[in-house]
Protein backbone atom coordinates (compact mmCIF):
# COMPACT_ATOMS: atom_id res chain seq x y z
CA UNK A 1 0.00 0.00 0.00
CA UNK A 2 1.58 3.29 -1.05
CA UNK A 3 1.46 6.39 1.76
CA UNK A 4 -1.84 8.15 -0.41
CA UNK A 5 -3.13 4.84 -0.11
CA UNK A 6 -2.68 4.51 3.93
CA UNK A 7 -3.69 8.36 4.56
CA UNK A 8 -6.94 7.67 2.05
CA UNK A 9 -7.51 5.04 4.49
CA UNK A 10 -6.93 6.54 7.28
CA UNK A 11 -9.48 9.43 6.64
CA UNK A 12 -12.07 6.84 5.93
CA UNK A 13 -11.40 4.96 9.50
CA UNK A 14 -11.19 8.86 11.27
CA UNK A 15 -14.62 9.53 9.56
CA UNK A 16 -16.45 6.47 10.22
CA UNK A 17 -15.69 6.32 14.04
CA UNK A 18 -16.63 10.17 13.98
CA UNK A 19 -19.90 9.10 12.76
CA UNK A 20 -20.23 6.38 15.20
CA UNK A 21 -19.81 8.75 18.32
CA UNK A 22 -22.70 11.03 16.68
CA UNK A 23 -24.81 8.21 16.13
CA UNK A 24 -24.09 6.82 19.71
CA UNK A 25 -25.73 10.07 21.03
CA UNK A 26 -28.61 9.53 18.97
CA UNK A 27 -29.05 6.28 20.61
CA UNK A 28 -28.62 7.73 23.96
CA UNK A 29 -32.58 9.79 22.76
CA UNK A 30 -33.82 6.86 21.01
CA UNK A 31 -33.35 4.67 24.47
CA UNK A 32 -34.96 7.41 26.67
CA UNK A 33 -37.71 7.88 24.22
CA UNK A 34 -38.48 4.26 24.06
CA UNK A 35 -38.91 4.10 27.55
CA UNK A 36 -41.23 7.11 28.30
CA UNK A 37 -43.48 4.99 25.29
CA UNK A 38 -43.69 2.36 27.80
CA UNK A 39 -40.53 -0.05 26.41
CA UNK A 40 -38.64 -2.03 29.19
CA UNK A 41 -35.03 -1.57 29.15
CA UNK A 42 -34.74 -5.24 27.86
CA UNK A 43 -36.76 -4.15 24.81
CA UNK A 44 -35.24 -1.03 23.79
CA UNK A 45 -31.82 -2.54 23.59
CA UNK A 46 -33.86 -5.96 21.65
CA UNK A 47 -35.02 -4.04 19.28
CA UNK A 48 -31.62 -1.64 18.52
CA UNK A 49 -29.61 -5.18 18.45
CA UNK A 50 -31.93 -6.76 16.04
CA UNK A 51 -33.69 -3.76 13.85
CA UNK A 52 -30.64 -1.46 13.90
CA UNK A 53 -32.58 1.37 11.72
CA UNK A 54 -32.69 3.83 13.78
CA UNK A 55 -35.79 5.87 12.12
CA UNK A 56 -38.11 2.91 11.87
CA UNK A 57 -37.85 2.23 15.61
CA UNK A 58 -37.89 5.85 16.42
CA UNK A 59 -41.20 5.44 14.35
CA UNK A 60 -42.72 2.09 16.49
CA UNK A 61 -42.06 3.46 19.86
CA UNK A 62 -43.82 6.55 19.15
CA UNK A 63 -46.94 4.69 18.15
CA UNK A 64 -46.40 2.86 21.05
CA UNK A 65 -46.20 5.65 23.19
CA UNK A 66 -49.52 7.25 21.77
CA UNK A 67 -51.40 4.04 22.54
CA UNK A 68 -51.80 2.79 18.74
CA UNK A 69 -51.97 -1.06 18.11
CA UNK A 70 -49.05 -3.76 17.40
CA UNK A 71 -50.37 -3.71 13.59
CA UNK A 72 -50.10 0.33 13.43
CA UNK A 73 -46.50 0.42 14.86
CA UNK A 74 -45.29 -1.89 12.57
CA UNK A 75 -46.81 -0.60 9.12
CA UNK A 76 -45.10 2.77 9.58
CA UNK A 77 -41.89 1.30 11.03
CA UNK A 78 -41.87 -1.73 8.35
CA UNK A 79 -42.36 1.45 5.47
CA UNK A 80 -39.75 3.46 6.94
CA UNK A 81 -37.25 -0.16 6.54
CA UNK A 82 -38.14 -0.17 2.66
CA UNK A 83 -35.42 2.39 1.65
CA UNK A 84 -32.69 -0.20 3.81
CA UNK A 85 -33.90 -2.48 0.63
CA UNK A 86 -32.96 0.09 -1.82
CA UNK A 87 -29.41 0.89 -0.71
CA UNK A 88 -29.33 -2.99 -0.63
CA UNK A 89 -29.05 -3.06 -4.02
CA UNK A 90 -26.80 -0.23 -4.13
CA UNK A 91 -24.44 -1.39 -2.07
CA UNK A 92 -24.52 -5.31 -3.40
CA UNK A 93 -22.44 -3.77 -6.55
CA UNK A 94 -19.98 -2.29 -3.82
CA UNK A 95 -19.19 -4.60 -0.54
CA UNK A 96 -20.69 -8.17 -1.64
CA UNK A 97 -17.35 -9.08 -3.78
CA UNK A 98 -13.63 -8.69 -3.82
CA UNK A 99 -11.60 -6.78 -6.12
CA UNK A 100 -11.54 -9.54 -8.65
CA UNK A 101 -15.33 -9.99 -9.14
CA UNK A 102 -15.09 -12.87 -6.39
CA UNK A 103 -18.36 -12.58 -4.26
CA UNK A 104 -17.96 -13.28 -0.81
CA UNK A 105 -19.43 -16.37 0.71
CA UNK A 106 -23.02 -16.12 1.72
CA UNK A 107 -22.46 -16.37 5.43
CA UNK A 108 -20.00 -13.17 5.26
CA UNK A 109 -22.88 -11.30 2.64
CA UNK A 110 -25.91 -12.42 5.65
CA UNK A 111 -23.90 -10.81 8.10
CA UNK A 112 -23.20 -7.62 6.51
CA UNK A 113 -26.58 -7.61 5.27
CA UNK A 114 -27.50 -6.12 8.95
CA UNK A 115 -25.37 -3.31 8.26
CA UNK A 116 -27.33 -2.04 5.31
CA UNK A 117 -28.67 1.39 6.73
CA UNK A 118 -28.11 5.43 5.57
CA UNK A 119 -24.94 5.59 7.41
CA UNK A 120 -23.10 2.83 5.97
CA UNK A 121 -24.45 3.62 2.47
CA UNK A 122 -23.25 7.39 2.73
CA UNK A 123 -19.82 6.14 3.46
CA UNK A 124 -19.52 3.45 1.25
CA UNK A 125 -21.01 5.09 -1.62
CA UNK A 126 -18.69 8.80 -1.08
CA UNK A 127 -15.35 6.36 -1.69
CA UNK A 128 -13.59 6.67 -4.72
CA UNK A 129 -12.51 2.99 -4.90
CA UNK A 130 -13.71 -0.37 -4.12
CA UNK A 131 -11.26 -1.18 -1.57
CA UNK A 132 -11.96 1.68 0.53
CA UNK A 133 -15.56 1.50 -0.11
CA UNK A 134 -15.49 -1.98 1.37
CA UNK A 135 -12.91 -0.34 4.63
CA UNK A 136 -15.78 3.00 4.77
CA UNK A 137 -18.44 -0.33 5.00
CA UNK A 138 -16.95 -2.00 7.61
CA UNK A 139 -15.43 0.44 9.48
CA UNK A 140 -18.59 2.46 9.81
CA UNK A 141 -20.92 -0.79 10.48
CA UNK A 142 -18.98 -2.03 13.10
CA UNK A 143 -18.90 1.79 14.93
CA UNK A 144 -22.55 2.45 14.72
CA UNK A 145 -23.45 -1.07 15.83
CA UNK A 146 -21.08 -0.54 18.77
CA UNK A 147 -22.44 3.08 19.74
CA UNK A 148 -26.06 2.12 18.83
CA UNK A 149 -26.27 -0.13 20.86
CA UNK A 150 -24.26 0.96 24.80
CA UNK A 151 -26.05 4.75 23.60
CA UNK A 152 -29.47 2.73 24.10
CA UNK A 153 -28.83 0.89 26.72
CA UNK A 154 -27.31 3.89 28.70
CA UNK A 155 -30.42 6.42 27.39
CA UNK A 156 -32.53 3.44 28.43
CA UNK A 157 -31.29 2.87 31.73
CA UNK A 158 -31.78 6.45 32.46
CA UNK A 159 -34.82 7.19 31.50
CA UNK A 160 -36.12 4.08 33.55
CA UNK A 161 -35.15 5.63 36.43
CA UNK A 162 -36.14 9.54 35.74
CA UNK A 163 -39.80 11.57 35.39
CA UNK A 164 -40.02 11.09 31.85
CA UNK A 165 -43.14 13.25 31.25
CA UNK A 166 -41.86 15.74 33.39
CA UNK A 167 -38.55 16.05 31.94
CA UNK A 168 -40.32 16.39 28.47
CA UNK A 169 -38.79 12.72 27.23
CA UNK A 170 -42.36 12.56 24.89
CA UNK A 171 -40.64 15.61 23.00
CA UNK A 172 -37.72 13.65 21.94
CA UNK A 173 -39.84 12.51 19.12
CA UNK A 174 -40.57 14.98 17.14
CA UNK A 175 -37.62 16.64 17.38
CA UNK A 176 -35.79 13.87 16.52
CA UNK A 177 -38.29 13.23 13.18
CA UNK A 178 -37.64 16.78 12.93
CA UNK A 179 -33.53 16.65 12.62
CA UNK A 180 -33.90 13.58 10.06
CA UNK A 181 -36.35 15.92 7.76
CA UNK A 182 -33.91 18.30 6.10
CA UNK A 183 -31.84 15.78 4.13
CA UNK A 184 -35.28 14.24 2.08
CA UNK A 185 -36.38 18.37 0.95
CA UNK A 186 -33.25 18.81 -0.70
CA UNK A 187 -35.81 18.51 -4.31
CA UNK A 188 -39.43 20.27 -4.73
CA UNK A 189 -40.61 16.11 -4.65
CA UNK A 190 -39.57 15.81 -1.42
CA UNK A 191 -41.09 19.02 0.08
CA UNK A 192 -44.40 18.47 -1.61
CA UNK A 193 -44.20 14.49 -0.39
CA UNK A 194 -43.73 15.90 3.39
CA UNK A 195 -46.63 18.58 3.15
CA UNK A 196 -48.54 16.09 2.06
CA UNK A 197 -47.63 13.21 4.51
CA UNK A 198 -48.00 15.95 7.56
CA UNK A 199 -51.29 17.28 6.40
CA UNK A 200 -52.97 13.72 5.83
CA UNK A 201 -52.16 12.81 9.42
CA UNK A 202 -52.94 15.84 11.10
CA UNK A 203 -56.47 15.93 8.87
CA UNK A 204 -57.12 11.88 9.72
CA UNK A 205 -55.96 11.39 13.01
CA UNK A 206 -59.54 12.19 14.84
CA UNK A 207 -61.25 9.48 12.16
CA UNK A 208 -58.98 6.51 12.30
CA UNK A 209 -57.14 4.03 14.81
CA UNK A 210 -54.26 5.40 16.34
CA UNK A 211 -50.96 5.08 14.10
CA UNK A 212 -52.93 4.66 10.93
CA UNK A 213 -53.01 8.21 10.09
CA UNK A 214 -49.10 7.88 9.46
CA UNK A 215 -49.78 4.93 7.12
CA UNK A 216 -51.87 7.00 4.92
CA UNK A 217 -49.42 9.77 5.22
CA UNK A 218 -47.09 7.51 2.81
CA UNK A 219 -49.66 8.72 0.02
CA UNK A 220 -47.37 11.90 -0.31
CA UNK A 221 -44.67 9.51 -2.61
CA UNK A 222 -47.30 9.51 -5.60
CA UNK A 223 -45.35 13.11 -6.05
CA UNK A 224 -42.82 10.58 -7.30
CA UNK A 225 -45.23 9.38 -10.32
CA UNK A 226 -44.69 11.79 -12.39
CA UNK A 227 -41.00 12.05 -14.12
CA UNK B 1 -50.22 3.02 27.51
CA UNK B 2 -52.64 0.03 25.72
CA UNK B 3 -50.30 -1.93 24.03
CA UNK B 4 -49.12 -5.48 26.30
CA UNK B 5 -45.77 -5.83 27.26
CA UNK B 6 -46.28 -9.34 25.63
CA UNK B 7 -47.60 -7.23 21.96
CA UNK B 8 -44.68 -4.97 22.23
CA UNK B 9 -42.14 -8.22 22.60
CA UNK B 10 -44.28 -9.46 19.39
CA UNK B 11 -43.91 -6.12 17.71
CA UNK B 12 -40.16 -6.00 18.38
CA UNK B 13 -40.05 -9.35 16.67
CA UNK B 14 -41.52 -8.82 13.48
CA UNK B 15 -39.83 -5.37 13.17
CA UNK B 16 -36.47 -7.18 13.51
CA UNK B 17 -37.58 -10.15 11.29
CA UNK B 18 -39.00 -7.07 8.86
CA UNK B 19 -35.86 -4.79 8.66
CA UNK B 20 -33.69 -7.92 8.84
CA UNK B 21 -36.11 -9.59 5.61
CA UNK B 22 -35.89 -6.31 3.46
CA UNK B 23 -32.05 -5.64 4.24
CA UNK B 24 -31.18 -9.39 2.38
CA UNK B 25 -33.48 -9.07 0.21
CA UNK B 26 -31.68 -5.90 -1.46
CA UNK B 27 -28.14 -6.75 -0.54
CA UNK B 28 -28.45 -10.94 -0.60
CA UNK B 29 -30.91 -11.89 -3.48
CA UNK B 30 -31.61 -8.92 -6.04
CA UNK B 31 -28.22 -7.27 -5.43
CA UNK B 32 -26.56 -5.29 -7.99
CA UNK B 33 -30.48 -5.10 -10.39
CA UNK B 34 -32.01 -1.60 -10.62
CA UNK B 35 -35.60 -0.89 -10.22
CA UNK B 36 -38.05 0.86 -12.69
CA UNK B 37 -37.14 4.34 -12.28
CA UNK B 38 -40.89 5.45 -11.17
CA UNK B 39 -40.78 2.52 -8.18
CA UNK B 40 -37.41 4.03 -7.20
CA UNK B 41 -38.50 8.06 -7.53
CA UNK B 42 -41.65 7.03 -5.57
CA UNK B 43 -39.30 4.92 -2.71
CA UNK B 44 -37.03 7.69 -2.23
CA UNK B 45 -40.26 9.84 -0.99
CA UNK B 46 -41.29 7.28 1.84
CA UNK B 47 -39.05 9.25 4.85
CA UNK B 48 -39.94 12.99 3.38
CA UNK B 49 -43.78 11.56 4.08
CA UNK B 50 -43.54 9.92 7.13
CA UNK B 51 -41.46 11.51 8.71
CA UNK B 52 -43.22 14.84 8.58
CA UNK B 53 -46.18 12.72 9.47
CA UNK B 54 -44.63 11.35 12.35
CA UNK B 55 -42.97 15.00 13.53
CA UNK B 56 -47.22 16.48 13.17
CA UNK B 57 -48.54 13.42 14.91
CA UNK B 58 -46.16 13.87 17.87
CA UNK B 59 -46.82 17.37 18.30
CA UNK B 60 -50.10 17.94 17.59
CA UNK B 61 -51.96 14.79 18.47
CA UNK B 62 -52.96 13.31 21.84
CA UNK B 63 -54.53 9.38 20.80
CA UNK B 64 -57.27 10.45 18.04
CA UNK B 65 -57.57 14.28 19.51
CA UNK B 66 -55.88 17.29 17.58
CA UNK B 67 -53.72 19.27 20.17
CA UNK B 68 -51.98 22.11 20.99
CA UNK B 69 -49.67 22.04 24.34
CA UNK B 70 -46.16 22.23 25.22
CA UNK B 71 -45.07 20.33 22.76
CA UNK B 72 -45.68 22.60 20.50
CA UNK B 73 -42.99 25.21 22.01
CA UNK B 74 -40.82 22.07 22.19
CA UNK B 75 -41.32 22.01 18.46
CA UNK B 76 -40.56 25.37 17.85
CA UNK B 77 -37.38 25.52 19.70
CA UNK B 78 -36.21 22.22 17.71
CA UNK B 79 -37.30 23.38 14.51
CA UNK B 80 -34.85 26.81 15.14
CA UNK B 81 -32.22 24.50 16.22
CA UNK B 82 -32.64 22.67 12.78
CA UNK B 83 -32.46 25.94 11.46
CA UNK B 84 -29.36 26.55 12.77
CA UNK B 85 -28.21 23.18 11.93
CA UNK B 86 -27.22 22.59 15.34
CA UNK B 87 -25.87 18.35 16.12
CA UNK B 88 -29.49 16.23 16.59
CA UNK B 89 -28.21 15.69 20.44
CA UNK B 90 -28.64 19.79 20.89
CA UNK B 91 -32.09 19.16 18.62
CA UNK B 92 -33.81 16.56 20.98
CA UNK B 93 -32.79 18.45 23.99
CA UNK B 94 -33.80 21.99 23.20
CA UNK B 95 -36.95 20.56 22.33
CA UNK B 96 -36.96 18.62 25.69
CA UNK B 97 -36.22 21.05 28.40
CA UNK B 98 -38.37 23.39 26.44
CA UNK B 99 -41.42 20.72 26.90
CA UNK B 100 -40.03 20.77 30.22
CA UNK B 101 -40.41 23.90 31.34
CA UNK B 102 -43.82 25.19 29.64
CA UNK B 103 -45.32 22.20 32.12
CA UNK B 104 -43.86 22.99 35.17
CA UNK B 105 -44.65 26.94 34.95
CA UNK B 106 -48.29 26.03 33.86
Amino acid sequence: MTESQGDARKQVVNASLTLGAAVGVTALSFGLAAVSAGASVWQACTLSFFTFTGASQFSAMSVVGAGGSPAAAFGGAALLAVRNFVYGLVLAGRVAHDDEGRRFSLGRRLVAAHFVIDETTAMTTAQSSPRLARTAFWVTALSLFITWNLGTLVGALAGSVLDTRALGFDAAFPAAFLAMLPAHLRTSRGRAAAVTGAVVCLALTPFVPVGVAILVAVVGILFGVRP
Amino acid sequence: MSMSHTELWWLIIGLSAASYGLKIAGFVFVGGRTMPPVLERCLALIPASLLAALVVKDTFTTAQDVVVDARAVGLLVALIAVWRKAPFIVVVLAAMAATAIVRAIS
